[in-house]
């Protein structure tokens, strides 16, 4: 440490250095530590519950009645649920997304992208509430009504006022729409400009430059930006608790449904014992979901990284 | 047939279709955007008054008011950032100045991206356990900005690593070969230089406090009251206290959609805010580029 430096040799300064060092090194373990002790508390409030009920009742049985005088703590429908949701709101958003980053990208005019992106930016921060509001308040009575055409005559279906499955997935494919739009974007946009050159030189039109050989250059990018998307629709709380109704079913389009983040937040208030531990069990589903996401977007990231160096 | 082309240009039929996916697409997201805006501030603009921005809810006169959710979230936003910022920055000159490149950097490079991915009820849950009921601090203002911090901290890091390494390496080798020691030159050359980046990562991170509702829903609670002066002031930090988001998922829940927009305008107002302040010192204050 001290070679490059003509005062070194002076006490006062290197214990100083010694201490800036130290000080610098404890900040950088403070990420380690939340991340393990995140882990730690979670499988420990989390697993009680699997072992007091059962694993395979919870995570396979069908009927949540927790507070019921023989309750039974069966989430299958609301994984399912999850699952599903997060699924389709990645097939309406993703398509519209994307084409929407080749739009800004590629064939916009300069002032009319000007004014668009930062639109699309401002989006991204807007808090999850407001568009759980506008859901509640705009899609669930278009639902309502939609239901109320389909099913006049069935005797089975239980009316859900519009709050079910639909509005829960549009809520979700509305809010990932910047966070795709903005990667797919920025990915689109540090594709080398000779690959382009080179296609429309070929006598390639544009729109065959840009799905033959600027999308497949921008693959790695785009698919980061997805998968951005499920981590972002499978956690998304708030937006949804009110929007996707308070029963839990199975996912079906006009079905009142609970995923894994709207049990938590509309029953941790009032939960106690037992009900409350499989509410921990839910999160820690929620958590193993989400380590899987990071862990494979990391495994994308340095897959884009070395093809680019193989190139 | 034109002189500059040897052959008879081709039609493609899916390059039209193609193209109009395009435009159709990018319209759709662009009018939900629009509208999204729009429509709240059509709905919500009329709420805002001064009785509702500078009063507490009261049952006895019936009236509703924000004050004192204003109050709490700027409680949340200080101490958050008070403890964040400095971890953050401190996490960022370690990693891009002190650590050789290896395992362990690898290890906190990986958790800062973890943390950063983590879903916020996740961060509520492991906040009232951990903070609320381990440390004691039950459903307080002082447990939700603990909480926060863990979720701002990844933001602050990055965007302050970001800013380090625009610095250029002859500043560095510069302030060194003059007999400078390593903590002198961070103090007095890099940090100076790296200010933008560091002040939009924390502008950022109170983007985020302000947006937050669901990891400060178990953990900082929903008091609407006005800290009381004096010790109370201080005293406020281990009560309960609802920030605007909060509210505003309250008043959702009992169906007072008037308050909630009104709440909703407000934020977005805070929200442009930010995003203008990010913009403008992203284009501004930059340094590095205009001196290079």
């Amino acid at each position: 440490m001290t070679k490059n430096s003509i005062i070194g040799s002076n006490k006062t300064k290197s214990t100083v250095e010694k201490a800036a060092q130290a000080v610098f090194t404890t900040c950088a373990f403070f990420a380690v530590l939340a991340v393990v002790s995140i882990t730690l508390y979670m499988l420990m409030n989390g697993t009680p519950a699997l072992f007091k009920v059962g694993i395979g009742e919870i995570l396979f049985g069908t009927s949540w009645m927790p507070t019921a005088k023989n309750p039974s703590y069966g989430i299958f429908y609301v994984i399912l649920t999850s699952i599903i949701g997060t699924v389709m709101s990645i097939l309406i958003g993703v398509p519209i997304g994307v084409l929407t980053a080749i739009f800004l990208a590629e064939t916009a005019s300069k002032k009319l992208a000007a004014f668009v992106k930062p639109a699309v930016e401002l989006l991204a921060g807007i808090p999850s509430v407001i568009y759980g509001l506008l859901g509640l308040l705009i899609l669930n009575p278009l639902m309502y009504k939609l239901e109320i055409m389909i099913f006049k005559n069935s005797e089975t279906h239980q009316f859900s006022g519009g709050a079910n499955m639909i509005s829960a997935v549009l809520v979700l494919a509305v809010m990932i729409l910047p966070t795709v739009i903005n990667i797919s974007e920025s990915s689109l946009k540090s594709v080398p400009e000779q690959y382009k050159a080179a296609s429309l030189a070929l006598g390639a039109s544009k729109i065959q430059t840009i799905f033959n050989v600027m999308l497949p250059a921008a693959k790695s990018g785009i698919i980061s930006a997805i998968v951005l998307g499920v981590g972002r629709a499978i956690g998304e709380a708030m937006a949804i608790s009110l929007v996707s109704g308070s029963a839990v079913n199975l996912p079906l389009p006009f079905n009142s449904v609970r995923f894994l983040t709207t049990a938590i937040v509309s029953e941790m208030g009032y939960a106690s014992d037992l009900h409350k531990q499989v509410l921990f069990t839910i999160g820690l589903v929620l958590f193993a979901f989400i380590m899987i996401i990071n862990v494979s977007l990391t495994r994308i990231l340095k897959k884009g990284e070395k093809s680019d160096a193989r190139k | 047939m034109p002189g500059n082309s040897i052959c008879v240009k081709k039609i493609r039929v899916s390059d039209y279709i193609l193209t109009a996916l395009i435009y159709v697409c990018s319209i759709i997201s662009i009018l939900l955007l629009l509208g999204i805006v729009g429509y709240v501030f059509i709905k919500g603009i009329g709420q805002i008054n001064w009785q509702f921005l500078t009063t507490v809810p009261s049952s006895i006169k019936g009236t509703f008011g924000i004050a004192g959710n204003i109050v709490n979230t700027l409680y949340v936003i200080v101490i958050t950032l008070l403890i964040a910022t400095p971890v953050g920055i401190g996490s960022a000159i370690y990693l891009n100045e002190y650590a050789k490149p290896g395992k362990l950097v690898r290890l906190i490079e990986f958790t800062t991206e973890t943390l950063s991915g983590i879903p916020s009820i996740i961060f509520g849950l492991f906040g009232m356990v951990f903070f609320g009921g381990v440390l004691g601090l039950g459903y307080s203002i002082l447990t939700g900005a603990l909480t926060l911090t863990i979720m701002t901290l990844p933001l602050i890091t990055r965007n302050t690593q970001e800013a380090l390494k625009t610095v250029p390496e002859h500043y560095r080798s510069g302030a060194l070969g003059m007999g400078a020691t390593k903590w002198y030159m961070i103090r007095t050359i890099l940090l100076p230089s790296s200010m933008t980046g560091i002040i939009t990562g924390v502008i950022l991170a109170i983007g985020r406090i302000v947006g937050e509702s669901a990891a400060l829903l178990f953990t900082s609670g929903s008091g609407f009251l006005l800290p009381k002066t004096g010790a109370g002031f201080f005293n406020k930090i281990f009560e309960s206290g609802g920030t605007l988001t909060i509210q505003l998922y309250l008043c959702m829940s009992k169906a007072q959609y008037d308050e909630a927009f009104g709440i909703a305008v407000v934020l977005l107002i805070i929200v442009f805010g930010i995003n203008m302040l990010t913009k403008y010192l992203a284009s501004h204050f930059d340094v590095n580029k205009k001196n290079c």
